[in-house]
């Protein structure tokens, strides 16, 4: 897939909610930076042209959706770059670099669990979007903010979906048994998750366990995004140093460590 | 406009060379700009055998900076050259190795396998990394080490020219220079990272799992600026500046104080094609500098 680096505008930036700490939840939608196409569980990297030179690196998101016209991210303010993301104004230039990195599979005719922790639910949006046979997904949403903070209803008007609220921590015990109970009964078909480590390694050993297929999308700093800097390796299946933004950030659960 | 410049043995078609660590092996770049349109390409380190680095994390952004210690993941020299220099334009940019060791024999015998390489226009040789406590650090910071070292790799890097970079953490790094001169060295090319180190007050931790780290970026380019004029001053070999660089005015201000080329590092994270950027923006940058061939402006800063 070609990948390149353009200089695009800002559409929109919408808060969906907001939440003490990390703080806002926003959307972000661009100009398309005239892709070819891209895969979902694919990113991006995002440098405003303004930022000078305080903020070294560009900033890593999950390709939420992306159609001829437009570019979306959704992301939570929890630094300082999001923080000067979320303030960002229509009509502000932004650097996009991407796509990036490989995808999560979409198998036809295939039973499809998608398990998206948070954050997590952002790539889900463009893969309800372009999946071929979307009456053969499933979701669950395991989340802590209001329902409402997420892209959320509009992923759960195109496929069978159910959402889980952490209201307390006291809940956390259910929401992974829960979730365990969901991998093992995915078994025969794939199970793809994106969320916080915690939540993906519930996944991961579960999957062992029941010996499911699954995908894991891994979250990192990153400070190139095109494999060079070798500052957001994860460990493989054989023990070695690999880069989550080139070999990831989709990798198959039996083979990395979290 | 003339960008050209020659040095040490090398003709480049402009100043402008990536540095070794931020551009991986140049291949992860094609996809942002036209290798061939730059000068040079320093490869990420490379050791003899393939080497996984340091435990994560290994980076942390700070102010106009970040700090690194990867520790020299590489997937060995032999891979290197069978795996990634052939797919180089290397007929066209000059293609420079940086080589990666914990003794001199072990320096010496990566001179050894490269020398052979056509694709290899030059070895540099990294006796100034911070971030293996075993290693370079102690050559780096040691002029009898370094003068030993360049002797061994100049004696085994089959005619190609040699060039040490240095470390910007010693007292004296003109007196470092002068170790590499006259160890035989072809060039040297400065500063390196400099040691630094942060940490989490609420995790408690520190912010890099090798504890410190390298500091690199904007941050880091007046100390850069400052020892490429010490050391230009201290040696007669030609100097290659390193360090915060991240435009074509920062290249022309290293020449000014007599680099004869430059490096872009992390200014390759601004953006992936910032490099080339900077390549395209030189003749303009020079028409600011008054200046139509870089020999004008090399070494003119005049001093008080």
């Amino acid at each position: 897939m070609v990948r390149n680096c353009r200089e695009v505008k800002v559409r929109e930036v919408r808060f969906l909610g907001a939440w003490d700490e990390p703080s806002d939840f926003v959307e972000l939608t661009l100009e398309s930076p005239g892709w070819a196409g891209y895969q979902p569980g694919q990113f991006a990297m995002l440098r405003p042209k303004h930022w000078g030179l305080e903020l070294t690196w560009g900033r890593p998101f999950s390709i939420s959706r992306a159609d001829e016209d437009s570019l979306t991210f959704f992301f939570q303010v929890v630094g300082r770059g999001t923080a000067r993301l979320a303030r960002l104004l229509p009509g502000d230039e932004v650097i996009v670099w991407g796509p990036l990195g490989n995808g999560f599979s979409s198998p036809v005719e295939t039973p499809t669990l998608l398990l998206a922790g948070g954050m997590g639910i952002a790539p889900f949006r463009g893969y309800i979007e372009k999946h071929p046979t979307p009456e053969f997904l499933r979701l669950v949403f395991a989340h802590r903010a209001s329902i409402d903070s997420y892209p959320y209803q509009l992923l759960s008007d195109k496929v069978r979906a159910e959402a889980i609220q952490e209201k307390s921590a006291d809940e956390l015990p259910m929401i992974i048994e829960r979730i365990e109970r969901e991998v093992a009964g995915a078994a025969g078909g794939i199970v793809l998750a994106c969320g916080p480590l915690p939540f993906l390694k519930t996944i991961q050993a579960s999957a062992k366990v029941h010996h499911v297929k699954a995908e894991l999308s891994l979250e990192r700093s990153m400070a190139c995004g095109v494999g060079a800097c070798l500052g957001c390796v994860c460990k493989d299946g054989h023990d070695k140093h690999v880069q989550v933004c080139a070999r990831g950030p989709v990798f198959l659960a039996d083979d990395v460590h979290l | 406009m003339d960008t050209r410049v020659e040095f040490a043995g090398l003709v480049l078609k402009n100043p402008i060379i990536t540095a070794s660590g931020t551009f991986g092996f140049g291949l992860e770049f094609m996809n942002f700009g036209d290798l061939t349109r730059l000068g040079g390409i320093v490869v990420k380190g490379l050791s003899l055998k393939p080497r996984e680095g340091n435990p994560m994390p290994r980076i942390v952004e700070t102010p106009c900076g970040m700090l690194n210690a990867i520790g020299i993941q590489n997937p060995g020299v032999e891979a290197f050259a069978r795996d990634k220099l052939p797919l180089l334009p290397w007929r066209e940019t000059a293609i420079i190795a940086n080589l990666y060791a914990c003794s001199a024999e072990e320096f010496g015998d990566l001179a050894g396998v490269l020398a052979g390489e056509e694709g290899v226009a030059a070895l540099e040789v990294n006796v100034s990394c911070p971030n293996v406590q075993s290693g370079g650090a102690a050559f780096g910071q040691d002029p009898t080490q370094i003068r030993k070292v360049t002797e061994g790799v100049k004696k085994r890097a089959g005619g190609k020219p040699v060039i040490v970079k240095l470390s910007p953490n010693v007292t004296d790094v003109a007196l470092c220079a002068r170790a590499a001169q006259e160890g035989g060295a072809d060039a040297v090319s400065l500063i390196n990272t400099l040691l630094g180190m942060a940490v989490d007050i609420r995790s408690r931790k520190p912010r890099l799992a090798n504890v410190v780290g390298g500091l690199s970026g904007p941050a880091i380019k007046p100390v850069a600026l400052r020892c490429v004029h010490q050391v230009c001053r201290a040696v007669s070999i030609p100097v290659i500046g390193i360090g915060g660089i991240v435009s074509a005015e920062d290249a022309l201000e290293f020449i000014l104080v007599g680099a004869s080329a430059v490096q872009v590092g992390t200014a390759n994270f601004l953006r992936p094609d910032q490099a080339f950027r900077i390549v395209d923006d030189l003749p303009r940058a020079m028409l600011k500098a008054r200046c139509t061939e870089l020999g004008e402006l090399r070494g003119g800063l005049s001093l008080p």
